[in-house]
């Protein structure tokens, strides 16, 4: 079983987690064009390596946090800056 | 060489220690240019190539696959082929394709293996069993057989199930698609192969594509790992790895990669008479002509392109099928493995024109790539050679992301991808 470290309570297994989608997710204006809205809400890049992903640590004390994770290898780092990240999860 | 599958030929070729047939296709070396390339050598891909070549006479047609054909997800699915889907574009898509698999193995001259033993999907609660006389319902007005059945129906069908007072899941009744079964995977994809190959197309093996070539805003090839191939027309037919070609060629699909994994126990004598499908527990089971009990898992939580599977989910399956079918606690298990599926919001597949000219996409079939390889690769051939989307495939294009036409079989049918 994978382990995750919560930056709260250290490390867990897997299944005390929920991935969040990726982050940071910027909602463009309520006025945007379909285009825009679609994007938003469905586009993602999905890359093989390196994201930024939320994750909750549901089972446990139920705290949202911000990770770099890889998809092709599933290695956590976790406490990563939010604001060095593209505007919808991509790697900085 | 013997190239024919008959049983005349069968015998004539035991009597030469059957070493007089030939390859089942050309392992080809790759052209300068084509007319199309089509990136995926799986089952929809190379049934793209197969229908280009039959239906519409374009013959000057590549595959070009990573690996080996039939490698991926093609290689790694349950085996389960079905259409009991809610919307009836949905069901108009799927039943083409159960009806194609129907005279497949005639058509193709391969034993697919196709066992139209029954898909039976299990009712746990009262609001399954409302849910699915309005699924039952939806199906026939369809036009596809789907009969919702009680509890003694389903302990007829499958008696070794859970029926016990104590039952974790206590089983209330089921709905049954009786054309829906198993089909052999691997025969699918050779199949295909033989017959493509046999119409001139060439299937280039460990032939990975690196990039695109590009004239003015427009594809018009592709780089590999064996040399630049040009191409009028480009099909990316790469499932789980769909994301990838696209942010090659500069954009983005509504497409999020999932592992999703299966296994199977040792082999036994037969214990399982149908596909059996608890969507409350996200697990399903056949059994295999060789016997072994052959185990779907739904999707792992979590985004990754690891073709392994997430212990966490594998050990959840365990637990929901031995909830579910006791007397199997005692098989080992033999294999487990994953495949990187296609994900998309809707759970509907992506067929038709990408946003650059020249890419032509068939992807987004989630966890249910497997029942569609007719007509993933009947309609991405019409588009191909047409330019105009085939009726089938209509609404399921990249569009309907920004107009929200979705087709939300997520909700509707519980299919779990």
């Amino acid at each position: 079983m994978m382990l995750i470290d919560c930056p709260h309570c250290g490390a867990r297994q897997e299944n005390e987690f929920r991935y969040g989608g990726v982050s940071p997710l910027v909602r463009p204006p309520l006025d945007c064009e379909d285009e825009a809205w679609a994007r938003y809400l469905f586009f993602r890049e999905n890359p093989s390596g390196g994201t930024m992903e939320r994750w909750c640590h549901d089972f446990g004390c139920g705290e949202w946090f911000v990770v770099r994770r890889d998809t092709a290898t599933h290695r956590f780092q976790a406490d990563v800056d939010e604001a060095a990240c593209g505007a919808d999860g991509t790697a900085a | 060489m013997r190239d024919r599958y008959s049983a005349w030929n069968l015998l004539q070729a035991s009597r030469r220690g059957h070493l007089d047939w030939a390859p089942a296709w050309r392992d080809a070396e790759p052209k300068p240019r084509y007319d199309i390339v089509v990136i995926g050598g799986g089952g929809h891909g190379l049934a793209t190539a197969y229908y280009l070549a039959r239906e519409h006479g374009i013959r000057d047609v590549a595959v070009v696959e990573r690996s080996w054909i039939g490698g991926g997800n093609s290689g790694r699915n349950t085996t389960v082929v079905r259409s009991n889907y809610f919307y009836p574009a949905s069901a108009g898509l799927y039943d083409f394709a159960l009806q194609r698999y129907e005279t497949l193995s005639d058509e193709l001259d391969f034993n697919l293996m196709f066992s139209q033993r029954g898909v039976l999907t299990l009712a746990h609660s009262r609001h399954d069993l409302d849910i699915q006389s309005r699924w039952a319902n939806a199906m026939r007005f369809n036009g596809v057989d789907g009969e919702q059945i009680d509890a003694e129906a389903v302990r007829a069908l499958e008696p070794r199930l859970n029926f016990s007072a104590g039952a974790r899941f206590p089983i209330l009744g089921g709905i049954v698609q009786k054309r829906g079964g198993t089909i052999r995977h691997d025969a699918v994809v050779w199949a295909y192969a033989r017959a493509a190959s046999a119409l001139g197309i060439d299937i280039v093996q460990n032939c990975e594509v690196t990039g695109f070539l590009r004239h003015g805003g427009a594809i018009c090839g592709v780089r590999t790992t064996r040399g630049n191939i040009r191409a009028e027309r480009v099909a990316a037919v790469v499932a789980g790895h769909s994301s990838l070609l696209a942010n090659m060629a500069g954009f983005r699909l509504p497409v999020t990669s999932y592992g999703l994994q299966a296994m199977v126990t040792e082999p036994v004598k037969p214990v399982l008479n149908t596909v059996t499908l608890s969507p409350a527990v996200g697990a399903y089971w056949s059994q295999s002509d060789k016997g072994e009990v052959v185990i779907g898992g739904g999707l792992d939580a979590f985004p990754s392109y690891a073709q392994r599977g997430s212990f966490a989910t594998t050990q959840q399956v365990v637990a929901s099928t031995l909830a579910l079918l006791p007397s199997l606690g005692r098989l080992r298990l033999l294999r487990q493995w994953a495949g990187i599926v296609d994900v998309v919001h809707d759970s509907s597949p992506i067929i038709g024109a990408s946003p650059v000219p020249g890419l032509y996409l068939n992807c987004g079939w989630g966890t249910g790539g497997l029942k569609a390889v007719p007509v993933g690769g009947w309609t991405l051939a019409h588009v191909l050679a047409t330019g105009r989307d085939h009726p089938l495939a209509e609404p399921f294009g990249l569009d309907r992301f920004r107009t929200g036409r979705l087709i939300d079989e997520a909700a509707a049918s519980g299919i779990a991808h």
